[in-house]
């Protein structure tokens, strides 16, 4: 209950750092793909909507019209009614085909970019590993759930999977594409405003499929460069005493096993990477909001926020858990 | 028309004791040898109706149970895996279980009364049929009962159903049941092609078979390549990953994750016109009686369905738009998918037509296929967007989904079935049920249809994916999910005011009159419930609408024998009378074959050798069942005509 309790008041403030309502609506695009797809989406809404009107008013002018009764004439009347309906239907499909075709054009015109952001989006049950790659490996960032991207430049997101077939999706960027494990894809997206846009796995992958979710945050280039550059230093050796506590928690303990932390000798990656653990906003795939409250919970006992996690409780006495959070916040 | 007169085939009209020996006859035997004995068609369609719709009410009550721990976000009503089970068993039940077997219980009951004959063609396959469906149904919920019910979902993607992520024996369980489903739908769809073809009443040449039939004609077929598809390809391959490592869906070992997609859906999409092209066939044949005229477009209607059918097969890649499938391959994919609703536009005209030309009568049934076209016209439409691969990357595997297909097959399928079981229940029990009732039980089903179903356009829109156990707040989803929660309890309580309506029904005396709606076709030729003999004289069709145009003096078949169980064949085209073949009396070997295929398939969940150890017992069995009698089958050719 309690574990319930705090992932609904950490999933509030998740939605709340985000700006609420509509961060994940699929018709309030950022950017070029997603924008193209609302377009063609309210196209068809609106026409439809507009075709099932006058299918349901034939229908009611049928059920209450006066009757002529049966004759060759009538009969013959609506032969030719139902030649004008599936005419009708047949070329709204016809226009419909065609935009469905201009629109899918237009979405792999990104693709066309000389130079594009490269991202890999690893999919794991149930978290997102993120990796920037670059030719000389200390350059390369490595880095989970949250997903950043410089607005206005084109991002090639290639997707793979460590183990079962994930979705991901970001609606107001883009739509889905499927992290399948054996086969590999690439799609590119951009976008055209700042901001911070929720995605969620889309496939169901699991017992905690619910609660894959990632942050996509959307900067100025500069901005961009700025968390890019931070990302490639190692973590840094804590000057105070508790956060050295922490570290030493951290090592000694049963940490190391699954995740990383550069310029430690935690090296693993079966969890997310923590070299900058304390400069992301979400714990556990966008569950929980980053906070000391919640990391301790989080890592006492996982099982409470998201049942069935792949990582396990540590009952840490509490002196100890105070200096582990403190070196985990401190992963700037 | 005189070719088909009165001297069909020779012999004189019956007199007393000629009726009390078909009678005694037809007989079928008492107490419980006699229930597991019976190859009546009728005990045997009502069977199917009844289990189904069983499974019906089981199914429904996991989805209410999903809706309630969706009412809102992060809810603790139900823990993750529990919820996973939900709607996998959900979903596999709705559609192997009570879907399909639902609409073909119907077509085993009333294909043989519409096309006047006696029985199917094969009535012991048909009984071995129903007890492998019921036992595979059982096993599954017995399994789900004892914690072992599937949660990966109805459609079970690899890897994630590998043995290396679902270790335990769900989907095991799962992919047999599918199996047991798989070998009674192909029965009935044997059964339903060669009766059809065969069996038809003197006249009733291709062109006057009832819309009903050629619904279900035309999804035998379809049973036939689908079925044998998923059966032999898909879940056995799966089985034999999972029971003998042949590793055909294991990408870490050389198979392929994306081929069981194909394999599934190939065989996955068909399913749901399978569903649905009965259910339009019913529709079809309830029209005439509530708006008292044919139904317009008979051709264009047969036309449709054999058109549906065909497509239905080209365009499964549709479900896997976002696994990155090429754009030029997609595109094909999306003009099929946009294709098969020309058809489906046809049929929905055509009763458009039917409706406005006739004089509608507002009785329970028809207010449920005003209901189905209202309903299935949404579903259809929002089924045109999903086609779009654009729109479609956008919309998968969230609600929208979930909502479009629960417009088709909610509206698609259980508003026909609603309609066929207040129009055929005088048929099927010999008694009516309430006009009353039935409209209060439209209305709240609809009303909670709408507000279940219809929020999750929207939520779908809002960015929600689907088979999620839970949600997290603050991103606009409460309001939408607590609607459709209360949607759900009014649909419950539009199926408790079913069930009470039946109940209550069922405590009446047998009164209802052969014929109380004034219908057309053959099936109220006869008397409510019909004999077992079905028809003491075989008719002789005249057209399209054989029961408006019945008069006194038309012809009937007379001088079939009396003292055997015989069936009238007739010719596949212009059904001309051909010979009189004795049809199968009751038996135990069908109830023996299919127990000892229950017990090879169960086995077989756990280990290989249960092919070694069950085989002697299924072929044991299948020797009683063919095992000479020393008697010669009795056959009759009809000579000169």
């Amino acid at each position: 209950m309690t574990g319930g309790r705090l992932a609904k008041v950490g999933g509030l403030a998740v939605a709340a750092l985000v700006g609420c309502e509509g961060s994940q609506a699929a018709l309030n695009p950022a950017g070029p793909q997603a924008g193209r797809i609302a377009g063609l989406s309210w196209f068809m809404i609106v026409s439809l909507s507009v075709i099932y009107i006058i299918i349901l008013a034939v229908l009611f002018a049928g059920l209450i019209g006066r009757r002529h009764g049966a004759s060759d004439e009538s009969e013959a009347r609506l032969v030719r009614w139902v030649i004008i309906g599936v005419a009708i239907t047949t070329g709204y499909l016809v226009v419909l085909m065609v935009l469905d075709v201009s629109v899918g054009r237009g979405l792999s015109s990104l693709s066309e970019d000389e130079d594009p952001l490269i991202v890999d989006v690893i999919g794991h049950q149930w978290w997102w590993e993120i990796v920037y790659p670059a030719r000389e490996p200390n350059r390369t960032v490595t880095t989970a759930n949250e997903l950043h991207i410089p607005v206005g430049r084109t991002v090639r997101i290639r997707t793979s999977s460590v183990d079962v077939i994930h979705s991901l999706w970001i609606p107001r960027l883009h739509g889905k594409r499927d992290l399948v494990p054996d086969h590999p894809s690439v799609f590119h997206l951009r976008a055209d405003e700042p901001g911070i846009f929720r995605g969620e796995c889309a496939e169901f992958c699991g017992l905690q499929h619910a609660h894959m979710s990632l942050l996509v945050i959307a900067q100025p280039e500069a901005e961009f460069r700025a968390w890019q550059a931070a990302q490639m230093r190692p973590a840094e050796e804590p000057a105070d005493i508790i956060r050295r506590l922490g570290m030493q928690t951290f090592l000694n303990g049963t940490c190391p096993m699954c995740h990383a932390v550069a310029g430690t000798s935690a090296a693993a990656r079966a969890g997310p990477d923590l070299t900058h653990f304390g400069s992301r906003r979400t714990i556990g795939a966008a569950t929980l909001d980053n906070s000391r409250g919640n990391l301790g919970g989080w890592i006492l006992d996982p099982h409470h926020i998201k049942p069935g996690v792949n990582m396990p409780a540590n009952p840490i006495p509490a002196d100890r858990l105070d200096a582990l959070i403190s070196y985990l916040e401190g992963l700037k | 028309m005189s070719t088909h007169g009165p001297s069909v085939v020779e012999g004189l009209p019956y007199d007393a004791t000629a009726i009390s020996e078909l009678a005694e006859t037809w007989q079928p035997r008492k107490g419980v040898w006699g229930a597991l004995t019976s190859v009546d068609h009728k005990v045997i369609g009502r069977r199917y109706i009844v289990t189904a719709f069983v499974f019906f009410l089981l199914a429904g009550s996991l989805a209410a149970l999903m809706r309630l721990q969706l009412v809102r976000p992060e809810n603790n009503f139900i823990a993750p895996d529990t919820y996973n089970q939900l709607f996998s068993v959900h979903g596999a039940t709705m559609m192997f279980l009570f879907a399909v077997p639902m609409v073909l219980g119907f077509g085993v009951y009333f294909i043989p009364l519409m096309i006047g004959t006696r029985n199917v063609a094969f009535p012991r396959l048909n009984a071995c049929g129903y007890w492998i469906y019921v036992f595979g149904g059982s096993v599954f919920w017995i399994a789900f009962f004892f914690g072992s019910g599937l949660d990966t979902g109805w459609f079970s993607y690899v890897p994630l159903a590998n043995l290396d992520f679902s270790p335990d024996k769900r989907v095991d369980i799962y992919m047999q049941t599918v199996t047991f489903t798989e070998i009674s739908a192909i029965i009935t769809a044997i059964e339903i092609i060669v009766t059809v073809f065969t069996q038809r009443a003197p006249g009733m040449s291709l062109n006057r078979i009832p819309l009903f039939v050629w619904a279900q004609l035309v999804t035998a077929f379809m049973v036939m390549f689908a079925m044998s598809t998923i059966a032999t390809l898909s879940t056995t391959m799966m089985a034999m990953d999972r029971l003998v490592n042949t590793r055909f869906f294991d990408p870490d070992h050389g198979g392929d994750s994306l081929l069981w997609q194909h394999l599934f859906w190939f065989f996955g999409h068909p399913e749901v016109y399978i569903i649905f092209l009965p259910a339009t066939g019913m529709v079809s044949s309830i029209l005439p009686a509530v708006t008292r005229r044919p139904v317009f477009g008979y051709t264009a209607i047969v036309l449709s369905l054999v058109a549906t059918a065909f497509i239905s097969f080209g365009l499964w890649v549709h479900h896997m738009f976002t696994t990155g499938v090429p754009q030029v391959g997609a595109s094909f994919f999306t003009a099929a998918s946009l294709m098969i609703a020309i058809p489906s536009a046809i049929q929905v005209f055509c009763w458009l037509a039917t409706i406005a030309s006739g004089r509608p009568r507002f009785t329970t049934d028809m207010l449920f296929v005003i209901g189905f076209i209202i309903l299935f016209v949404a579903g259809g439409l929002t089924g045109v967007m999903v086609s779009s691969v654009p729109f479609d990357t956008q919309v998968h595997d969230t609600y929208f989904v979930v909502a479009h297909f629960h417009y088709v097959l909610v509206g698609g399928a259980v508003f026909p079935i609603f309609a066929g079981f207040y129009h055929w229940f005088p048929k099927l029990t010999g008694r009516m049920l309430s006009d009353r009732l039935g409209k209060v039980q439209f209305l709240v089903f609809f009303i909670g249809m709408n507000l279940t179903f219809f929020p999750m356009h929207w939520l779908g829109f809002e960015g929600m994916p689907r088979r999620v156990y839970t949600y997290t707040a603050g991103l606009g989803w409460e309001d939408l999910n607590l609607l459709a929660t209360i949607g759900a309890i009014l649909m419950l309580i539009g199926i408790g005011l079913f069930v009470w309506n039946v109940g209550a029904a069922l405590t009446r005396p047998k009164d209802a009159p052969p014929d109380p709606w004034q219908a057309d076709t053959l099936e109220w030729w006869t008397t409510s419930p019909p004999p077992p003999w079905n028809f003491t004289y075989l008719p002789v069709v005249q057209g399209r609408s054989p029961v408006w145009e019945m008069t006194p003096e038309s012809p009937r078949v007379i001088g079939m024998r009396t003292d055997i169980r015989e069936v009238l064949t007739t010719t596949i085209i212009r059904a001309e009378p051909h010979t009189r073949h004795q049809s199968p009396g009751n038996a135990i070997s069908p109830f023996l074959t299919a127990a000892s295929v229950t017990f090879l398939l169960v086995m077989l969940i756990f280990t290989p050798k249960a092919v070694l150890i069950g085989a002697p017992f299924v072929f044991g069995s299948l020797m009683m069942w063919g095992w000479p009698t020393g008697k010669p089958e009795k056959e009759h050719r009809e000579e000169g005509i």
